[in-house]
């Protein structure tokens, strides 16, 4: 816990930096670090949300481990690896916008992230696939689930293919969330709303969309890699 | 010019604060001030205690009789609408969106909290929380008990659980803003000198409580999340048909709901914290261990949760280790109790309302919290699980303490937020009503627990007719009291005396501006020289 006191205004503001400085806040460095720890309190609660499902899986994966390995004979690992390449590069724009924004490059900023928005796509659109040929291969729980290779784990097997479809899908949420916010800056951009003395909401929804890659890094082995092939 | 000046009548003219800056609907509905959005919340929440309140009133009534006047299924839905509006509508947001919401900015010297707006949309998910929960209601309620257990929860339970658990759902991200908005707060918007060796207790318990609501909370939403999408879609992970495990629902949920117990009590001893040491003119003893208490409470309350489970089918082991822990946390919470008693040993003590409360709140809260021990304690958890043992217990902590602390604090700060007094009398006197009618509400419940009488049941045998006969006339008395102070408050705000900036020679940050404040609190950013408990040097200038 730092002495981070509220830093007393006798600093001098440009009226550039007035602009952008919110009632409350005393200098644009005070600002910026409200922002941030808002940011990173925020991806704490979504670590714990996504905890819950994640604690299931380990409980469940203790449980029943043979019923668990025996899916990843369903799983697409070619896919899930190419989605978690695509992810990787969509983190690699993301940063390059929000360098872009610190050194106020506009047309560069509205580039990288639309190609970091055309990365996320890419990735919503593998994903869709994949859940159409589960559907195809009757392995979505409560939709006529068959598991007729492996009769031994046809009930079990339904946990972790729920829990496959929750925490993908819940994922997928994240990123569609994370796409509108992202139309959002690059609206901001086309406008000239963010440069070297106002990037803070570029580099916030930058923070939240490495975070949603981070949960996929993770899902990735947790749900494509149990078992043996 | 002189004398045409003299000839004008002198008319004070009217301060301007937060209350008359503006007018309207949309000035309320839209606002970004924190000490707006505290009274949109007080508003809303004391509405929600009424509607908790009148479940009770009903199922109070019901064991007035051995046989019960309700049917059963009836009776269900009374108790479990009762919890769930009560802890989650009333209780979680009860100190900290309020007193704490509008207290924290100005005892930091701040203009507001860190994101006005986030705070904003916070009261607006309770509220959709809120209707969710009042929708369940009107179709006829849930059976489940405030704990939804899976899988009569998910599969087999006949009411709305479905709209009651994603009110809940909603509700909880509104506490997660909060808690969220706080920690920030704490952090980065103290004035200049404000220290965390200088930050007033009440504050350090709500940066507790924060910290409690945004790890807990996340974890309660993905488990209702869970539950609602196997209530809707008859599949998922708690479903025993598929090898699911109803005991993983247990862990989830109270993996949230223990700590919530602490939501729902850090802020109200935060609040005794600062009325026992303006009241008894004397600084606050051992502030670093009351401090530090509340973070000890803050993260030890994430590994108790087990105790809830001890005859639930956790092992025998686990248990143990649930058990010590579950002793461990009794420890700061002593400290407290220990630290205002000596706070108020050799003080001058005065016998204003809230520190009435106060005493309500010391007496009440140490019974509640040491019949927690005996609940804690592997043996005799066994005898009084799931009787009124249980019920009395934390009633005491969370109605005796939690709900005494709230309107202490309300009764302390009310000249703050409203520039306006209450009549002492009567305030005098529905404290000592509260404070009957509590103990006959709840006593009798310790014994009828004892004898083995189990919760949650619609009628009973008749041997048990008298204590319930002395716990439903408690709680009428109760009742009583809890209405007066909404007349004389709601009199209060509009005919009370001037109440002046520091009624009470109070020292903290927030009794040296105008009352009610401006919009932005302070016309300039305090520099902050000392802690807000020097008593002993306010005597002296106050003589």
């Amino acid at each position: 816990m730092a002495d981070a006191v509220m830093p007393v205004a006798h600093e001098a503001i440009s009226p550039e930096e007035e602009v952008y400085l919110k009632h409350h806040f005393a200098t644009p460095g005070q600002q910026m670090d409200a922002d941030t720890l808002g940011m990173w309190t925020f991806l704490i609660t979504e670590v714990l949300f996504f905890g819950g499902m994640f604690a299931s899986y380990a409980v469940y994966r203790n449980m029943y481990y043979g019923a668990f390995a025996s899916t990843s004979r369903y799983m697409d690992v070619t896919l899930g690896a190419a989605n978690t390449a695509v992810l990787i590069c969509s983190s690699l724009t993301m940063a390059m916008s929000v360098r872009a924004a610190q050194l106020s490059k506009r047309a560069e900023l509205i580039r990288y992230l639309i190609l970091t928005m055309i990365f996320g796509a890419v990735f919503l659109g593998v994903k869709a696939f994949e859940y159409h040929s589960k559907y195809v291969e009757h392995l979505i729980p409560g939709l006529g689930f068959q598991y007729e290779q492996f009769p031994q784990y046809e009930h079990n097997a339904q946990i972790l293919f729920f829990l496959y479809f929750a925490m993908t899908g819940m994922h997928a949420i994240h990123m569609i969330v994370g796409l509108g916010l992202l139309a959002w800056l690059v609206w901001g951009a086309y406008r000239n709303k963010f440069n070297s003395l106002y990037f803070s909401p570029v580099e916030m929804i930058g923070l939240y969309w490495h975070f949603v890659d981070i949960v996929w890094i993770f899902l990735f082995p947790l749900l494509y890699l149990i078992g043996d092939r | 010019m002189a004398t045409i000046a003299h000839e004008i009548p002198q008319v004070a003219p009217q301060e301007v604060n937060y209350l008359n800056v503006e007018h309207g609907w949309k000035s309320w509905l839209l606002t970004t001030d924190h000490k707006r959005i505290a009274m949109l919340y007080l508003f809303s929440i004391t509405a929600m205690f009424f509607v908790g309140g009148a479940m009770a009133v009903l199922f109070r009534i019901n064991l007035l009789q051995p046989e019960g006047i309700f049917s059963p299924e009836t009776y269900n839905r009374l108790f479990s609408m009762h919890g769930i509006v009560m802890v989650f509508l009333f209780l979680v947001p009860s100190i900290p969106a309020t007193l704490a919401n509008f207290l924290i900015p100005i005892m930091i010297g701040a203009k507001d909290l860190a994101f006005p707006r986030i705070n904003l949309l916070s009261w607006y998910l309770y509220i959709g929380g809120a209707a969710l929960t009042l929708y369940a209601i009107f179709r006829g309620g849930v059976d489940t008990g405030w704990t939804f257990y899976a899988p009569y929860s998910s599969t087999y339970s006949n009411s709305y659980v479905l709209a009651a658990a994603m009110g809940i759902f909603v509700a909880g991200f509104s506490s997660i803003l909060t808690g969220l908005n706080f920690i920030v707060t704490v952090h980065k918007m103290r004035a200049p000198g404000m220290t965390w060796g200088r930050l007033p207790l009440f504050v350090w318990s709500n940066y507790a409580t924060g910290l409690i609501q945004v790890l807990g909370t996340p974890v309660l939403a993905i488990t209702m999340l869970l539950l609602a999408f196997e209530r809707i879609a008859h599949v998922g992970i708690f479903d025993p048909n598929i090898g699911g495990d109803p005991i993983l629902f247990q862990h989830l949920f109270w993996f949230y709901s223990h700590p919530a117990v602490y939501i729902m009590i850090l802020p109200g001893m935060g609040v005794i914290s600062e009325i026992v040491s303006c009241f008894s003119r004397k600084r606050i003893f051992g502030y670093n261990f009351v401090a530090f208490s509340s973070m000890a409470i803050a993260v030890l309350s994430f590994v108790v949760w087990g105790h809830h489970m001890f005859l639930t089918g956790e092992s025998m082991y686990t248990s143990v280790a649930f058990s010590f822990l579950s002793f461990m946390v009794a420890v700061p919470s002593a400290i407290k109790v220990f630290n205002w008693t000596a706070t108020m040993y050799k003080g001058s003590i005065s016998f204003d309302t809230p520190m009435l409360y106060v005493f309500g709140f010391i007496g009440l809260f140490t019974i509640g919290g040491l019949t927690g021990l005996h609940l804690a304690t592997l043996g005799t958890d066994v005898a009084t699980h799931g009787t009124y043992f249980i019920v009395a217990h934390f009633h005491y902590v969370m109605v005796g303490g939690m709900v005494m602390a709230f309107l202490g604090g309300l009764h302390f700060w009310w000249p703050k937020m409203t520039g306006r007094l209450y009549p002492e009398g009567w305030s005098k006197f529905s404290a000592l009503i509260i404070f009957i009618g509590f103990n006959l509400t709840f006593f009798p419940q310790f014994i009828l627990g004892y004898l083995g009488m189990p919760r949650r049941y619609q009628s009973y045998p008749p041997e048990f007719q008298t204590l319930n006969v002395l716990s439903t006339s408690g709680a009428s008395i109760l009742g009583v009291g809890y209405l007066i102070p909404m007349i004389y408050f709601v009199w209060s705000w509009k005919y009370g005396p001037k109440a002046g900036k520091n009624p009470w020679g109070a020292a903290g940050l927030e009794w040296q501006i105008q009352s009610p404040p401006t919009t932005f609190n302070f016309d300039e950013t305090p520099t902050v020289k000392e802690e807000a408990y020097n008593y002993g040097k306010l005597e002296e200038i106050l003589g």
